[in-house]
């Protein structure tokens, strides 16, 4: 996934952007893209009116009924405590749709910036820089984030914060590369003729050149992001108790699935699972439209 | 190779900044906050944290390169025995997903590349997909639900009884190198078939076919060789993968790895064994890198004749 091969505009004259209605059909006749994009926003939907059409209250406990194997009360069966797991997976998808796409925006807007100004600058900083977060990337983000969360204490701030700057050397990379390309053209040097500030030409006259590959690169990370997001949950090293968490649910429940009560973790891996996949698939669906 | 030095540099400083630094006063935290700031003090001299950074981070690692790594917090005892202990489990369940992902994820990138878009290409390449994307602990779960759960047909967690043989050891390896597998197998598959594809696209495939070499010859000998080399090195990167997979298996299934220790020790803030046990996959990361370039030069012709001018 992370391999996506930036293909820069063609260098001569007759290049022609494809406009952003083109890019748009493209989508919409892109099978992978609608299945992705279904899934996604019915977990959008979920995260933001999910408590409304949920049943039960995701964190009501009632202990008569804990363990109940699913029923026609309740669908997903309850866990431990007796709380509803239907409702606690509907709802469960707040706190990791709004921890995985703020990392996400936070590696792509640090990320751009130090692929725009590695990109445009070269040099010896380039090269310094590009090796010194290159060599980053090799660290494993649980690793990192362990690492932060132990010596800083976990919140959502926290998380947001490490695995954004944990992503965002791979973006840097990304854009560098594309800068690279962008930087040979007429348009740079005409700026460049017209004594225009460093910031200017980076910043306005590239950025919006660079934005197809950044946007390819921004969906894929979501994907990581909400992995990583998950992982550090499931390790309660991310989102914390009460959330209905889908990774906090299955660690604070697997412990008893040698007794059978398969319920109570099967359906949050799904969610999970159903939520990656389908922020993959839109990713193929983004990368398919912008590099036809 | 000398990014890898880097890498384990970088992960050395941030282990040390995590461990050491950010979490302030030592001997607060160990002794609790009711203890006298005298004996915080003395403690505090004792451990050697009151001295210059730079001192402390020569000494730490001055002292973990020569086997010294530290006291555990919790088991008030050498780190150094727990480390080595886990990492030798670890390797265990490593080598075993590993001995089953290489050749797998090889045939099955080779099988898609010789089917191209043909409908066993798409199972293997968008199933490969699918798996790798998917966080360990949910293809684990998934895994334990059917094989241990409702098939009953390996056990579900990973500790095995004491004084068990090889083969009981591996019956107990099996489920849980699964996850690491699946993860795995997508990028392994996903590199030697767009390498087959380059090598059967190329122009001495064309000649070997066109001097009318027999088509297994052609695969073997021309093919595969060429092939692969850019797999060689996409499994030495993904050891660093592997290792942040490590953390979370042996969590899930409970087995006594480096993964496992640091997990568990940072939720203890055990920061001596937190700090080995990150160092450790460090080194062992920094070392794959080493012994797949090897490979790689070994193995890759052109690098040879520019090694003999």
């Amino acid at each position: 996934m992370s391999a996506v091969q930036t293909t820069s505009p063609t260098q001569d004259d007759t290049r022609r952007r494809s406009p952003m209605a083109d890019v748009f059909f493209s989508l919409m006749r892109s099978r992978t893209f609608l299945v992705g994009l279904v899934i996604v926003l019915f977990w959008v939907a979920c995260a933001l009116f999910g408590e409304h059409f949920a049943p039960y209250d995701p964190l009501a406990d009632d202990i008569i009924n804990a363990l109940a194997p699913p029923s026609s009360e309740h669908w997903f069966g309850t866990d431990q405590i007796g709380r509803d797991v239907f409702s606690r997976v509907i709802v469960g998808s707040r706190d990791i749709l709004t921890v995985a796409p703020l990392a996400t925006l936070l590696a792509t807007i640090a990320g751009t910036a130090l692929g725009l100004l590695t990109g445009y600058f070269r040099g010896i900083v380039d090269d310094v820089v590009s090796r010194i977060l290159e060599a980053f990337m090799a660290i494993p983000v649980v690793i990192v984030a362990l690492l932060a969360i132990v010596a800083l204490g976990t919140s959502k701030a926290t998380v947001i914060i490490v695995i954004g700057l944990s992503f965002a050397p791979i973006i840097a990379r990304t854009v560098r590369s594309a800068v690279l390309a962008e930087r040979e053209l007429d348009y740079v040097a005409a700026a460049q003729l017209r004594h225009e500030s460093a910031f200017h030409t980076m910043f306005v006259e590239i950025l919006p050149n660079v934005i197809p590959p950044i946007l390819v690169e921004t969906t894929v990370r979501l994907g990581y992001a909400i992995f990583a997001v998950a992982t550090l949950s499931f390790m309660g090293f991310g989102i914390q108790p009460p959330s209905p968490d889908w990774g906090l649910s299955i660690s604070s429940n697997y412990g008893m699935i040698g007794g059978g009560f398969w319920w109570t973790v099967l359906f949050d891996a799904l969610a999970i699972a159903s939520l990656v996949i389908g922020v993959n698939l839109v990713a193929d669906g983004v990368h398919g439209a912008l590099n036809d | 190779m000398s990014l890898s030095l880097v890498t384990l540099f970088l992960l050395s400083i941030m282990v040390f900044l995590g461990g050491q630094v950010l979490p302030g006063n030592v001997g607060r935290a160990i002794l609790g906050p009711f203890a006298d700031q005298r004996a915080v003090d003395a403690l505090n001299h004792t451990l050697g944290v009151d001295r210059p950074l730079l001192t402390q981070y020569a000494t730490w690692i001055w002292n973990f390169v020569r086997g010294d790594m530290g006291t555990s917090y919790i088991f008030r005892s050498p780190v150094a025995p727990f480390v080595i202990d886990a990492l030798g489990n670890s390797m265990k369940l490593a080598a075993v997903a590993f001995v089953l992902v290489v050749p797998i994820g090889i045939l099955g990138g080779v099988v898609a590349a010789l089917n191209l878009n043909r409908p066993l290409d798409r199972i293997i390449s968008l199933g490969g997909l699918s798996v790798t994307v998917l966080p360990e602990f949910v293809t684990g779960i998934i895994l334990i639900l059917i094989f241990g759960v409702w098939l009953r047909w390996l056990p579900i967690s990973a500790a095995w009884p004491k004084d068990a043989g090889f083969f009981t050891q591996l019956y107990y390896l099996i489920l849980p190198s699964l996850p690491l597998f699946l993860v795995l197998f997508g990028y392994i598959a996903r590199m030697a078939r767009s390498g087959m594809i380059e090598a059967l696209d190329s122009d001495y495939t064309r000649t070997a076919v066109l001097k009318g070499l027999p088509w297994r010859t052609v695969i073997w000998r021309h093919v595969l060789r060429n092939a692969l080399l850019p797999t060689i090195t996409v499994i030495a990167t993904q050891t660093g993968y592997l290792i942040g997979g490590l953390v979370v298996i042996e969590t899930l299934f409970r087995y006594q790895g480096i993964g496992s220790l640091i997990f568990t020790a940072a939720r203890g803030k055990d920061f001596p064994m937190l700090e080995s046990g990150i160092l450790t996959i460090g080194i062992v990361y920094a070392v794959a890198t080493l012994i797949a370039d090897f490979l790689y030069s070994v193995l890759n012709p052109r690098i040879r004749l520019g090694s003999d001018q």
